[in-house]
C-alpha cells in the first residue's frame, strides 16, 4: 500500500525523466545513503553489533564497495554496450600499478610523487587509454572474437607487471605496497576511514554511470549493443560509441583497481588481478543483471557472500569443510548459477527486483 | 502528461519544402484527397518536385561472384514518393543499402544534394539527411519506444560526455528540448501508450510504427522505407499509408519506398523504378510502368 | 652479427610484410585501418628479419626450436579441433573445451592409478581406464546438452558462450572434488628424444619422441574425423545441423541426439589431447590454461575450419617458441604466456575471419 504512484503527477518532461520518478524510491535511496555515510560510521563508533566488528568493514564491506565499482565499469562495457571483455582484471591492474607509479613518483621523467587522490584518478586515466587501444579491434570484430582480443590484454599485462621491474620500482619480490593514504591531511587508516573513502568514490561514480547510461551517450551504447548496423545507419558512429564505452568502462575499472590495491590490499602482487578476477567480475554482472547499475551492486554482493556463507554455515552446522572443498564448491555453485540464470532470468537479480517492485505497486491485487 | 495535439510536427529545423505546402494539405484530408482525385494532385506535385535530390548513376554491386546490382541508374526528385519495385531478389534492398552507405558499390556514382561520391558512408549518409526503416524490423530491442526515438536524435545532440556525466545544466536542457520533438512525433504516430515499453515486447505492427518514428526523429530529407507494410493487415496498411502521405505532404520529406503491395505502390508513388535480377527494366509514372510489357513479363512470366 | 647477415633477412622480412600490406589493400576502409596495417607490417618486417638473421647465425639451433615448436603446436591443434567441431555443429563457442581436457585427463589418470593399485596389469588397465574416461566424457556431453544447451536453444552466441563459462566452472569444481586436485603423472608414451641430422649441424637436432607421437595421433584423429563427417549417416546429419539447425530439425534430424554426439566427439578429442598433454606435463589444473590457447589458434585459423585449426596450431606453436627463445633474450622471458593472444589480436585486425574462414557478409 505504501508503494504507490497515485497522486504523484508529473507536469514536466524533466520530472518524467528523473533518475527515480517515484517519490518512494527517492526516499529509500536517500535513507540508504544516509545510513551508509552516517549510520554505519556511528554504529561502528559505538561498536553496535555487527558493525563493531572490524571484520565486517574490512573483509566484507570494503571489497563489496570496490568490486561494485569495478562491476559497474564492466557492466557499462558488456551490459550497456554489448562488447564482451574477459580482460577486466588487466585494467584493474593497470589502474593499480599506474596509481602506484604516480603515487611514488617517476624520477626518470622528472615527475615527483603525487598525492593519493590524483594518483588514483590518473591510474584510472591510464587504464582508460589502454582500454581505448584494446577497444580498437572492436571496430572490426564482434562478440566472441572480441572476447579473445581482450584475453590478449589480460595475459599481456599479467606478464608485463610481473616481468618489467620498472612498474614495481624494482622490488626484488615483485610485491609492492601502497603509499600512505593521505587526503588533504586526512590519513585514511582505520577500517571505518577506509570504508568512507571508498564509499565516496563508489557513490560518486555510480551516479556518474547512471547519468551516462540514461543520457544520449547511454542510448548510443545500447543502440550499438542491440543492433549495431541499424545504429550506424542512423548516424551513431560506432567508433565514438564503442571507444567511449571502452574508455569510461576501463576508467572505472582502473579506479577500482587502484582502490583495491591502495585501500583494500595495501600490498599486492600481479596475481591479485589475474584472469580469475576478470571472470569474477563477469559473473558479477551476469548474476546481478546485464545493463543495470543496481545489478552491479547486487552481483558483487552475492559473489562475495557465497564463499563467506560456505565458510560459516557448514561449520555452524557441525560439518566443517576443508578450504579446498569450499573453493571447489564455490566453482560448482557459481558455474551452475550462471547457467541457471542465463536460462531462467537472463537479466539477473536486477530484473527480479524490478519484478518485485511491479508486484508491490499492484499489491494486494494480482494485476 | 499526454497533450492532445493531433496534428504535429513542425520540426525545429523545418525544411523549406514544408513551408511551401498548400494550406489545405492537412492530415486525413490529404489521404482522402489523394485517394479521390489522384491525377490532379500528382500534376500539382510534379510542378513542385523538379529538382533532383539524389541520383544513382551506373551503379554495380557484387558479392564475390554474385551480381546483386548491375549498371542501374535512376534519380529521386525532391518532395516526391519514389517506389522501387521488383520480384524477390531483384536487388531492391541492396539498392537501399548502397544509397545509405552500408554496401560499397564496385562501380557507379551517387550524387546526393549535389555532392558526388563513389560510395556513401553510413555516417555521412545519416548526417546529410538520409534515414531509413528496415525490411526485418531493426529496432533496439532492449530499449523503450521513447529511447529508440531519442536515439534517432543522436546527430542533433551536441553536449559532451562530461556534461552528460553530471547531467546538469545544458545537458538536461538539451535532453528536454529533444524530448519535446520526440513527444510530438509520438502523438503523430499515435503511440503514446507504449512510450515506456521495451520495443522487444511490442507486436509487429507497432514495431514498424516505432521504427518509422525513429527514422522521422532524425528529421530526414530523404526517407528510405524498406517494405513498410510487409506482414500487415488491411487496417494497418491504411494507417501506414496515411502516415506516409502525411509525412510526404506535410513535412515535405522525400520518400523512397520498397513495397510488394502493388495497390499501395500505385496509389502512393509519383514515380516507380522496376528492378529485375539487379537490372533496371522500367522507370516512370505508375501508369507508364503498369503498361510496360517488360514489367508485365517480369511479374506474370513470359510465354515462349 | 655482421651487417650483411641482418640486411638480407631484414629485406626479406620487409618484402613479406609489404606483400601482406598490398594484399590487404581491399580491407582498408578508413584511416584507422591504414595506420593499423602500416604498424603491423612494420612489426612483422622487423620480427621476421630478426628471426631470419638468427636462423642464419645458427641454423641447427633454429631448426630445433622450429621443429619443437611445430610439434608442440600440434597439441594446441588437438584442443582447437574440439572447439571447431562444436562450433560448426551448434554455433556454440565452447569455453569449456579446456575444462573437458582436464576432466578427461583426471578421469584417465586416476582410474589408471586405481587399477594399477589393485594389481591389474597395464595391458588391461589402460584400455579399461580409457573406456572409463570415455564414459565420463559421454556423461559430460549428456548433462551439458540436456541442462545447458537445450534450454538455451535459439539464444544468441554470447549467451551460449557465457553459459559454457558457467559449465567450465562446474566441470573444474566437480572434477577436482571427485578426482583430486594434485599433479598426477601419466606415462602412456615415451618421453625421451631422438637426435637427428648430426652430420649436418653441430650437435644435431633434438626431437622429443612424445611430440612426434602427438603429431601422429593428431593426424590419425583428423583423418578419422574427416571420414566420420563425410561417409557416415550421422556425419551427414551433423553437417546439416551445422548449416541450419531449424531446417535440419524440420526434415526429421533429431537435433538433441546430434548435439550429444558432437559433444561426445569433442569429449573424445579432449581425451586424446589429455593423454598426450598429461604425459608431457602431468595431469593438473594448469592444463586448463594451456587449453585456453586453443582460442587464439582458432582466431588465427578461422572458427569453422578443421585445416585452420591445424595450421593455426602450428603457427602458434612455432611462433611462440621462436619468440620465447629469440625475443626473450631481448625483453625478458615468459613471452610464451601471451604471444599467442597478441598474434591472434594482430590477425583479427587484418583478417577478422581468420586464415581459412569465409568472409562475413553482413545483411540487414
Amino acid at each position: 500500500m505504501l508503494y504507490r504512484e497515485t497522486g504523484q503527477f508529473k507536469t514536466t518532461y524533466s520530472a518524467d525523466m528523473a533518475m527515480l520518478p517515484l517519490r518512494q524510491d527517492r526516499i529509500a535511496l536517500g535513507a540508504l545513503l544516509v545510513f551508509a555515510f552516517v549510520g554505519i560510521p556511528l554504529l561502528a563508533h559505538f561498536a553496535v553489533w555487527p558493525f563493531g566488528n572490524e571484520y565486517l568493514l574490512r573483509a566484507i564491506l570494503l571489497p563489496f564497495l570496490i568490486l561494485s565499482l569495478a562491476a559497474i565499469g564492466v557492466n557499462i562495457l558488456i551490459g550497456y554496450c554489448g562488447q564482451i571483455s574477459l580482460g577486466s582484471g588487466a585494467f584493474m591492474a593497470i589502474g593499480a600499478y599506474m596509481a602506484y607509479k604516480f603515487g611514488t613518483g617517476m624520477p626518470e621523467i622528472g615527475l615527483p610523487a603525487l598525492p593519493v587522490l590524483p594518483s588514483i584518478l590518473l591510474g584510472g586515466v591510464c587504464s582508460a587509454i589502454v582500454g581505448v587501444l584494446f577497444g580498437i579491434p572492436s571496430l572490426r570484430i564482434k562478440g566472441l572474437y572480441l572476447a579473445v582480443a581482450t584475453l590478449a590484454a589480460q595475459f599481456f599485462f599479467d606478464w608485463l607487471f610481473l616481468r618489467v621491474k620498472w612498474f614495481t620500482n624494482y622490488a626484488p619480490s615483485g610485491s609492492v605496497s601502497a603509499p600512505e593514504l593521505n587526503v588533504f591531511g586526512w590519513v585514511v587508516d582505520e577500517p571505518i576511514e577506509r570504508y568512507l573513502f571508498c564509499l565516496a568514490f563508489v557513490v560518486f561514480f555510480a551516479f556518474v554511470a547512471k547519468n551516462l547510461v540514461r543520457g544520449a551517450i547511454g542510448r548510443q551504447w545500447m543502440a550499438i549493443r542491440d543492433m549495431d548496423i541499424a545504429a550506424e545507419l542512423m548516424g551513431i558512429r560506432p567508433f565514438f560509441a564503442k571507444l567511449s564505452a571502452f574508455a569510461v568502462s576501463s576508467f572505472m575499472v582502473g579506479v577500482a583497481g587502484a582502490l583495491w590495491a591502495f585501500v583494500y590490499l595495501g600490498a599486492w602482487e600481479p596475481l591479485a588481478f589475474s584472469i580469475d578476477r576478470s571472470l569474477q567480475l563477469l559473473f558479477m554482472v551476469i548474476i546481478g543483471g546485464l545493463g543495470s547499475i543496481l545489478g552491479s551492486f547486487l552481483g558483487a554482493g552475492f559473489i562475495l557472500m557465497v564463499p563467506i556463507f560456505l565458510n560459516v554455515v557448514p561449520s555452524e552446522l557441525g560439518v566443517p569443510l576443508s578450504t579446498e572443498t569450499i573453493s571447489h564448491l564455490e566453482f560448482i555453485i557459481f558455474g551452475s548459477l550462471i547457467c541457471f540464470l542465463l536460462i531462467k532470468e537472463p537479466h539477473g537479480f536486477a530484473r527480479l527486483v524490478s519484478l518485485a517492485k511491479e508486484k508491490l505497486r499492484l499489491w494486494p491485487f494480482p494485476y | 502528461m499526454s497533450s492532445n495535439t493531433v496534428m504535429p510536427v513542425a520540426p525545429a529545423a523545418g525544411s523549406t519544402a514544408a513551408s511551401t505546402q498548400p494550406a489545405e494539405a492537412s492530415g486525413l484530408a490529404v489521404a482522402a484527397a489523394r485517394a479521390a482525385g489522384g491525377a490532379g494532385s500528382r500534376e500539382d506535385r510534379a510542378r513542385r518536385t523538379g529538382e533532383v535530390i539524389l541520383s544513382v548513376e551506373n551503379v554495380s554491386l557484387s558479392f564475390g561472384g554474385v551480381r546483386a546490382i548491375s549498371d542501374v541508374s535512376f534519380d529521386i526528385r525532391k518532395g516526391e514518393i519514389r517506389a522501387i519495385i521488383g520480384p524477390n531478389g531483384a536487388g531492391k534492398t541492396s539498392m537501399l543499402n548502397v544509397i545509405n552507405g552500408f554496401y560499397f558499390p564496385q562501380q557507379g556514382v551517387i550524387t546526393f544534394k549535389g555532392e558526388k561520391r563513389r560510395e556513401m558512408r553510413p555516417y555521412f549518409a545519416a548526417s546529410s539527411g538520409i534515414s531509413r526503416t528496415f525490411q526485418n524490423v531493426a529496432l533496439f530491442k532492449g530499449m523503450s519506444t521513447l529511447d529508440n526515438m531519442m536515439a534517432g536524435r543522436t546527430l542533433k545532440m551536441q553536449r559532451g560526455i562530461l556534461w552528460q556525466a553530471l547531467r546538469f545544466g545544458p545537458a538536461v536542457n538539451e535532453e528536454m528540448r529533444h524530448r519535446e520533438v520526440v513527444e510530438k512525433l509520438i502523438d503523430f504516430l499515435e503511440i503514446q501508450h507504449i512510450r515506456k515499453v521495451p520495443v522487444g515486447k511490442l507486436p509487429y505492427g507497432l514495431q514498424k510504427r516505432v521504427e518509422l518514428g525513429r527514422a522521422l526523429a532524425m528529421e530526414p530529407e530523404l526517407l528510405l522505407l524498406d517494405e513498410p507494410m510487409a506482414g500487415m493487415n488491411l487496417e494497418e496498411k491504411e494507417d501506414m499509408s496515411r502516415f506516409i502521405i502525411t509525412i510526404n505532404q506535410h513535412l515535405g520529406t522525400t520518400i523512397a519506398l520498397i513495397e510488394h503491395d502493388m495497390g499501395v505502390v500505385m496509389d502512393l508513388s509519383d514515380r516507380v523504378v522496376v528492378l529485375e535480377y539487379g537490372r533496371k527494366i522500367a522507370d516512370g509514372t505508375p501508369d507508364q510502368v503498369k503498361a510496360d510489357p517488360k514489367v508485365i513479363d517480369a511479374y506474370l512470366g513470359v510465354s515462349h | 652479427m655482421s651487417g650483411l647477415s641482418f640486411a638480407i633477412p631484414g629485406g626479406i622480412g620487409a618484402v613479406l610484410a609489404g606483400l601482406m600490406f598490398v594484399l590487404l589493400r581491399g580491407d582498408r576502409r578508413s584511416v584507422v585501418d591504414t595506420i593499423v596495417h602500416v604498424a603491423l607490417a612494420a612489426v612483422t618486417a622487423v620480427f621476421l628479419g630478426y628471426l631470419a638473421s638468427r636462423a642464419i647465425d645458427n641454423p641447427g639451433g633454429f631448426l630445433e626450436i622450429l621443429v619443437g615448436g611445430l610439434l608442440s603446436g600440434v597439441l594446441y591443434s588437438l584442443v582447437a579441433l574440439g572447439f571447431v567441431l562444436i562450433f560448426k555443429a551448434s554455433g556454440v563457442f565452447n569455453y569449456a573445451q579446456g575444462a573437458m581436457v582436464l576432466v578427461a585427463g583426471l578421469a584417465l589418470v586416476r582410474s589408471l592409478d586405481y587399477l594399477t593399485g589393485l594389481g591389474v596389469a597395464n595391458i588391461v588397465a589402460i584400455p579399461l581406464a580409457i573406456l572409463f574416461s570415455g564414459a565420463v566424457m559421454a556423461l559430460c556431453a549428456f548433462v551439458i546438452e540436456k541442462w545447458v544447451l537445450r534450454p538455451l536453444l535459439n539464444q544468441d552466441g554470447l549467451t551460449l558462450f557465457m553459459s559454457t563459462i558457467g559449465a567450465t566452472f562446474v566441470l573444474e569444481g566437480l572434477a577436482q572434488m571427485v578426482f583430486g586436485s594434485g599433479v598426477y603423472p601419466l606415462r602412456l608414451f615415451p618421453t625421451d628424444a631422438w637426435i637427428l641430422g648430426e652430420g649436418m649441424f653441430p650437435g644435431g637436432i633434438l626431437v622429443n619422441k612424445l611430440d612426434v607421437w602427438g603429431g601422429l595421433i593428431a593426424a590419425i584423429l583428423v583423418v578419422a574425423l574427416a571420414a566420420f563427417f563425410q561417409y557416415t549417416k550421422t556425419g551427414r546429419a551433423l553437417r546439416a545441423v551445422a548449416d541450419d539447425h531449424a531446417a535440419a530439425q524440420s526434415v526429421g534430424i533429431p537435433i538433441s541426439w546430434i548435439w550429444f554426439i558432437v559433444w561426445l566427439v569433442a569429449g573424445i578429442v579432449a581425451l586424446v589431447a589429455a593423454t598426450v598433454w598429461g604425459t608431457k606435463l602431468g595431469v593438473q589444473f594448469s592444463i586448463v590454461f594451456l587449453a585456453l590457447k586453443a582460442l587464439p589458434v582458432l582466431i588465427i585459423g578461422g572458427f569453422t575450419s578443421v585445416p585452420g585449426a591445424i595450421v593455426g596450431g602450428l603457427i602458434v606453436g612455432a611462433g611462440e617458441k621462436l619468440a620465447e627463445i629469440y625475443l626473450g633474450e631481448l625483453i625478458g622471458g615468459g613471452i610464451e604466456y601471451w604471444f599467442a593472444y597478441v598474434l591472434a589480436l594482430a590477425v583479427l585486425l587484418v583478417r577478422p575471419q581468420g586464415l581459412y574462414g569465409e568472409k562475413i557478409i553482413e545483411r540487414i
